[in-house]
């Protein structure tokens, strides 16, 4: 163990990084108020794999997305549990998101030296907002389409106009090109842009030092990261784990019926974490729409970016800061107040409690269903052919003569190719100018070496036959 | 020195060892019960090889019930492709066997999975690939085939012939069901 130990570090200077990651002092010694930070990066690692895992089995298309998604969850082994995982896995990194960003406002962590730091984690914040959005799109369920019909709206800004909203939506409508934006961004932009923030979160962090506690003047001595730090990131990770694997197991997410444009009742209800924004939405109407849904949010984002910049004091403790401490907290009542508003008014008006009820009802009725497969284009197309062929006399005799001659024993049923030969659709394509007839009755070496005959029929036989070949779809 | 960053700490040696060990013991623990779910996720088409065969319907069994010569037919059988259903055709001999029996053969050549064709000059079975040649029930007569055509599974139920499609591992001389 510790020759290779020794071998390895001869060649990695492992044992190097290792005291540097884990000997980083901590002033004032471990505390769980420093624990959120980690369970961040857990989160995060964990919604990537079990992301990874899920596209396993999901296809990004409007014809797709919601039988896989639907497979995943009925059909197979721990699908249901593995997203469970994802989606109670981003609720669960708004959550640790908020501690991490009330503790460091709290403790006045965002100073000395450490606008940027405060930067590169509001980046990220945004960053998994957008996780967040882009992700609730992909199962294409009623609730997924309706919720980001209604919020894409918002992206048709004044000033800007409504190309912005079609750039998102890649169309007018959501369509399947809106899948198809929402899983790269969703799948490639976002997490490879997280990736390198928190690259640089961590590293701003290492570069200027933990803040420590708010008090100046500190009784207690700094100790390093490891062991104590890493044993309480580490518990409050594993309660993290627990609580996550508990849910999912106990509560699976549901899936809902897959997304249908033509229902005009459907109630979208956003994920709890923009219930608050959705509920401020509603009082903002007309012309004046474009200060709250703009203005105001921007204005908001705008203070909480450069908090670093306006609280510029030596001051940490948060008793002695009451106006940076006191905005914060009336930020986040504001916004369960919102948020709670927006239950209430649900509740207290008895059609939408109907809806939504009956649309809970729905989802449980889809839920319970068995899987249903989808019926492959392939085996629809077949059939397309089919009868187009009958409805032409010539085509038609071609066709029995195909069959006849056992052309379709190896080119398959309408031409389409088996194990042994290639489909014959476009052969026309490729044997242009009367050509297709003469390699039907005279195959190429190359075609008799796979298998080809020639074929001795009448003239007759053999321009129904190339008439047939040549309209294979 | 291997252990220089140790020394430098003013935790105890043994308490940290201890800790380290328990730190690594909890986390291989805790990822090898998250791996469990992750696995069982990934390998599950490994334990859906065995996917029941469906029964497909070849039309009226008195279609079949005087015939002199193989009758080929088209069979449409539903196959399950992941989360998809894919319908397609396969050819199928439907033949009266020696006992009056109705026996189904597979068009599928043992020798390289070709379809072989019915002649009727001849009154054989020929496969057009490699010209392997088969008696009209089935048996080998020359070529490079290793056995004779595989018969499928055939039954009549309320008046209906019913086939069970199957595949059989090719190049082999005796027949072997394929998953």
């Amino acid at each position: 163990m510790r020759r290779l130990g020794d071998w390895l570090d001869r060649r990695t200077g492992i044992r190097g990084l290792l005291s540097e990651a884990l000997d980083e002092p901590i002033p004032g010694g471990a505390s769980f108020a420093y624990v959120f930070g980690s369970g961040l990066l857990f989160l995060f690692l964990s919604q990537v794999i079990t992301g990874v895992f899920l596209v396993l089995y999901y296809v990004p298309s409007a014809d797709h997305a919601h039988t896989t998604v639907a497979y995943i969850v009925k059909e197979v082994s721990s699908g249901s549990f593995v997203r469970s995982l994802h989606v109670y896995g981003s609720s669960a990194i708004i959550i640790v998101l908020i501690l991490h960003i009330g503790q460091t406002i709290l403790f006045g962590s965002y100073k000395e030296y450490r606008e940027l730091l405060w930067l590169s984690g509001c980046v990220l914040m945004a960053l998994m907002l957008a996780m967040a959005f882009t992700g609730y799109l992909l199962p294409w369920d009623q609730k997924a389409y309706f919720a980001t019909a209604v919020s894409t709206n918002i992206f048709a800004m004044p000033l800007v106009g409504s190309w912005f909203k079609q750039f998102v939506r890649g169309g007018n409508e959501l369509g399947t090109l809106t899948i198809s934006r929402f899983f790269v961004a969703h799948v490639f932009l976002l997490p490879a842009t997280i990736f390198a923030f928190v690259g640089a979160h961590v590293f701003l962090f290492r570069k200027v030092g933990a803040a420590g506690p708010p008090r100046t003047r500190t009784t207690r001595a700094s100790t390093s990261f490891y062991p104590r730090q890493v044993l309480m990131d580490t518990v409050f990770t594993a309660a993290l784990i627990l609580a996550l694997g508990a849910l999912a197991w106990r509560l699976p997410t549901e899936l809902g019926p897959e997304a249908n444009a033509a229902d005009t009742r459907f109630l979208p209800r956003p994920e709890w974490y923009y219930v608050p924004m959705f509920q401020w939405l509603k009082y903002w109407e007309g012309q004046r729409a474009i200060i709250g849904i703009f203005v105001i949010p921007l204005l908001i984002a705008l203070l909480f970016a450069g908090l670093p910049f306006l609280d510029r004091g030596s001051e940490r403790r948060p008793w002695r800061r009451p106006f940076t401490v006191g905005s914060f907290a009336a930020l986040m009542l504001a916004l369960v107040a919102l948020g709670m508003t927006s239950y209430a008014e649900d509740r207290r008006d008895p059609a939408v409690t109907r809806q939504l009820d009956a649309q809970r009802e729905a989802m449980r009725v889809f839920m319970s269903q068995p899987f249903e497969p989808q019926e492959s284009a392939r085996s629809l197309r077949g059939t397309n052919a089919a009868l187009a062929a009958l409805s032409n006399p010539l085509v038609a005799h071609g066709r029995t003569i195909f069959e006849a001659q056992s052309c379709d024993v190896c080119h398959g049923v309408d031409g389409h190719g088996t194990d042994s030969a290639p489909s014959l659709v476009g052969a026309a394509g490729r044997h242009p100018n009367g050509e297709l007839s003469r390699v039907i009755r005279m195959p190429t070496a190359k075609m008799v070496d796979s298998g080809m005959q020639p074929l001795d029929i009448p003239d007759d036989d053999l321009a129904a036959l190339t008439a047939y070949v040549a309209g294979l779809k | 020195m291997a252990d220089d960053s140790v020394t430098t700490l003013r935790d105890p040696q043994p308490r940290r060892s201890f800790l380290a060990g328990l730190l690594a013991l909890g986390t291989t623990a805790v990822g090898a019960l998250l791996a469990i779910p992750l696995a069982r996720f990934t390998l599950d088409p490994l334990w859906r090889t065995t996917t029941e065969v469906l029964w497909s319907d070849a039309g009226p069994a008195g279609d079949f019930s005087a015939l002199t010569v193989p009758l080929k037919v088209q069979l449409a059988i539903e196959q399950r492709d992941g989360w998809r259903k894919v319908l397609s055709e396969r050819a199928v001999y439907v033949l009266k066997g020696a006992d009056g029996r109705t026996r189904v053969l597979s068009a599928v050549c043992p020798h390289l999975g070709c379809s072989i064709a019915w002649n009727d000059e001849k009154g054989q079975f020929v496969c057009p690939c490699h010209n392997g040649t088969f008696a009209v029930d089935g048996t080998l007569v020359s070529g490079p085939p290793p056995r004779g055509m595989d018969e499928l599974d055939a039954r009549i139920e309320e008046g209906r012939l019913k086939i069970r499609y199957q595949y059989f591992r090719q190049l082999v001389p005796t027949k072997e069901v394929l998953a």
